[in-house]
């Protein structure tokens, strides 16, 4: 089994976000950037594959050469191999167009991405990805399970999970339950020097075109201070929810 | 041109998500001085619809619609946009919108913009406000193309009466084996409960409740509230709560009118997730946790002690006022 690894570079969920440039560009000053957490599941449910089923493991991402230690990190957890399409990420749409050039190419059986997201939470790589390759599509993916050529996969749905069967090729937008957060691998040091002699192809763009564009960005407008209610009190608490939120 | 909303329904009754789409397709419709039709799949009434702004609802029924498969329902919004014209279609953020969205975009080769919380701030360019970082910014994203989609936030414009007279068509898309290459073997969905993505309110609790046979508390006061209950990540992580009530940046997020947050600190990525709530009330020991910060209302004190009271309270204060 063949499976392509989607891994986007974000910031940390620690990350103050900021933004420069007339609040035009994210402010990457000071800023931890690491494998998407979404993809991170992910990857370690590919590492899975890897040993038990014997897959080999792609992984793949769209950007600049700033993306590559993120990518060298996910070869010292395990991978095969990375490609980096080297070209600046702009909007979902040109991702997935360019991610589909390279996964047409690669007859992969399994393409696994994060269902979104942390830094633009745009959640439409995987989809449109599938829809572009004429592959099976699951979404909000927590478990997932391969045998022959068919998929079994869990997906979360609003209030519950749905069971699912599709067969390959499958592209998934996993996240947390793919594999447990205690199953995250830190990668070791046999890892990071293995990760150093492992490939890292970096293929040119198709110069595939965008269809949105972020033209600038805002922080919400800072809190108003918390009104302390004394544990005492709670009829206050009753009453401010009641009549001054009018929530309950 | 008519803005197409896509109104869902889950056994053959709407989701107030349902009415909130068709408000907000209203106002786009009035910007762009158009008309709005709803597309409907297997709901069993469509007047309603009209209510809130739908000038003409384009009813779908079809067994094989029964259980959701999104190629399949996102061919048939592709079939009601061409058949319409519509050069705006308009998702709610369910998991099942989320889902067909992207799929829908490639087929009307359309941009999408997600997550976005208000009417467009202008047509030409189309600039929408959308979150971002997870809720920690908002971004201004122009869609270039000539069809636009649409997600729209929950909870973000809230319901708007419109009082339209909707018309009714009945609608026969042509839908072939290969939208139905997912085969659902079975759907688990709990039933009598209130779930995150549906909540007015809900009801989180933290680390600070010191084990998961503490949670008694917490879903009684759900229960008094008509709640959904939630957590924050370490108490998924340690197994207290299952994941599917992690609430955060990794989590879900919650976009809820109120939401109570019981012995959680306030972590960042908490936080993030939580930032869409209209009201936050917290309750915990330590004055110095960030959630006061981020809170509207907060009390200092031990849960173990405030929440039974708080909880009698409630009680109290609901057989009063139903």
């Amino acid at each position: 089994m063949k499976i392509l690894v989607c891994i986007s570079h974000v910031p940390d969920t620690t990350s103050k976000i900021n933004f420069t440039d007339n609040d035009t560009k994210f402010d990457t000053n000071g800023v931890q950037f690491v494998i998407n957490p979404n993809d991170e599941f992910g990857l370690t449910r590919a590492m899975w594959f890897k040993e038990k089923q014997g897959a080999t493991v792609d992984i793949i991402n769209v950007g600049g050469p700033e993306t590559e230690p993120t990518l060298r990190k996910a070869l010292a957890i395990g991978a095969d191999s990375a490609i980096r399409i080297n070209t600046e990420a702009l909007d979902g749409f040109q991702v997935a167009k360019e991610l589909s050039a390279v996964a047409k190419e690669g007859n992969y059986d399994l393409i696994i991405a994060g269902r979104e997201s942390i830094d633009y939470n745009g959640g439409m790589v995987p989809g449109m990805l599938a829809n572009l390759i004429g592959a099976s599509f699951v979404n909000t993916c927590i478990s997932l399970e391969v045998e022959g050529e068919t998929a079994t996969a869990i997906r979360e749905i609003d209030g519950g999970k749905e069971t699912v069967t599709a067969k390959l090729p499958l592209v998934i937008g996993g996240q947390k339950g793919l594999v447990e957060e205690s199953d995250l691998r830190i990668p070791n040091m046999r890892g990071i020097m293995m990760a150093r002699k492992k490939p890292l192809d970096v293929k040119e763009p198709q110069g595939a075109d965008t269809e949105t564009k972020a033209v600038s960005f805002e922080k919400p407008a800072p809190k108003g201070e918390v009104k302390l209610v004394s544990p005492d009190n709670l009829d206050e608490l009753i009453d401010l929810l009641h009549n001054e939120a009018k929530v309950i | 041109m008519s803005v197409l909303v896509f109104t869902e329904s889950e056994e053959g009754k709407f989701k107030k998500t349902a009415y909130e789409v068709v408000s907000y397709a209203r106002g786009i419709a009035d910007m762009m001085n158009t008309t709005v039709t709803a597309l409907t799949i297997n709901a069993d009434e469509t007047s309603s619809l009209g209510t809130y702004g739908a000038d003409k609802v384009v009813h779908l029924k079809n067994d094989k619609l029964a259980k959701f498969t999104a190629n399949a329902y996102a061919s048939a919004l592709t079939q009601a946009a061409q058949k319409e014209g519509s050069k705006v279609i308009v998702l709610s953020s369910s998991a099942n919108a989320k889902y067909l969205a992207p799929i829908l975009a490639v087929d009307l080769n359309a941009g999408y913009a997600s997550n976005v919380v208000a009417l467009p701030e202008s047509e030409s360019p189309f600039t929408v406000k959308r979150t971002a970082f997870t809720n920690k910014a908002f971004n201004h994203t122009e869609i270039k193309t000539d069809v636009k989609i649409i997600g729209l936030s929950k909870n973000s414009f809230g319901l708007k009466e419109a009082q339209k007279e909707a018309s009714e068509e009945s609608f026969e898309p042509s839908l072939d084996d290969v939208h139905f290459n997912i085969d659902v073997q079975s759907v688990d969905k709990v039933k009598d409960k209130v779930t995150i993505a549906d909540a007015e309110i809900v009801v989180s609790g933290g680390r600070g409740l010191k084990g998961p046979e503490n949670w008694g508390m917490i879903e009684e006061m759900a229960d008094i509230l008509g709640a959904a209950t939630a957590c924050s990540k370490p108490v998924s992580d340690m197994g207290w709560r299952p994941h599917s009530e992690h609430v955060g940046q990794t989590g879900k997020p919650v976009a809820s009118n109120l939401y109570i947050a019981i012995g959680i600190s306030g972590a960042i990525q908490h936080l993030a997730g939580i930032n869409a709530s209209k009201t936050k009330v917290v309750i915990n020991t330590d004055p110095e946790a960030p959630f006061f910060k981020a809170a509207d209302y907060g009390i200092i004190g031990d849960a173990f002690e405030v929440v039974p009271k708080l909880n009698e309270k409630l009680k109290e204060f609901k057989a009063s006022n139903s």
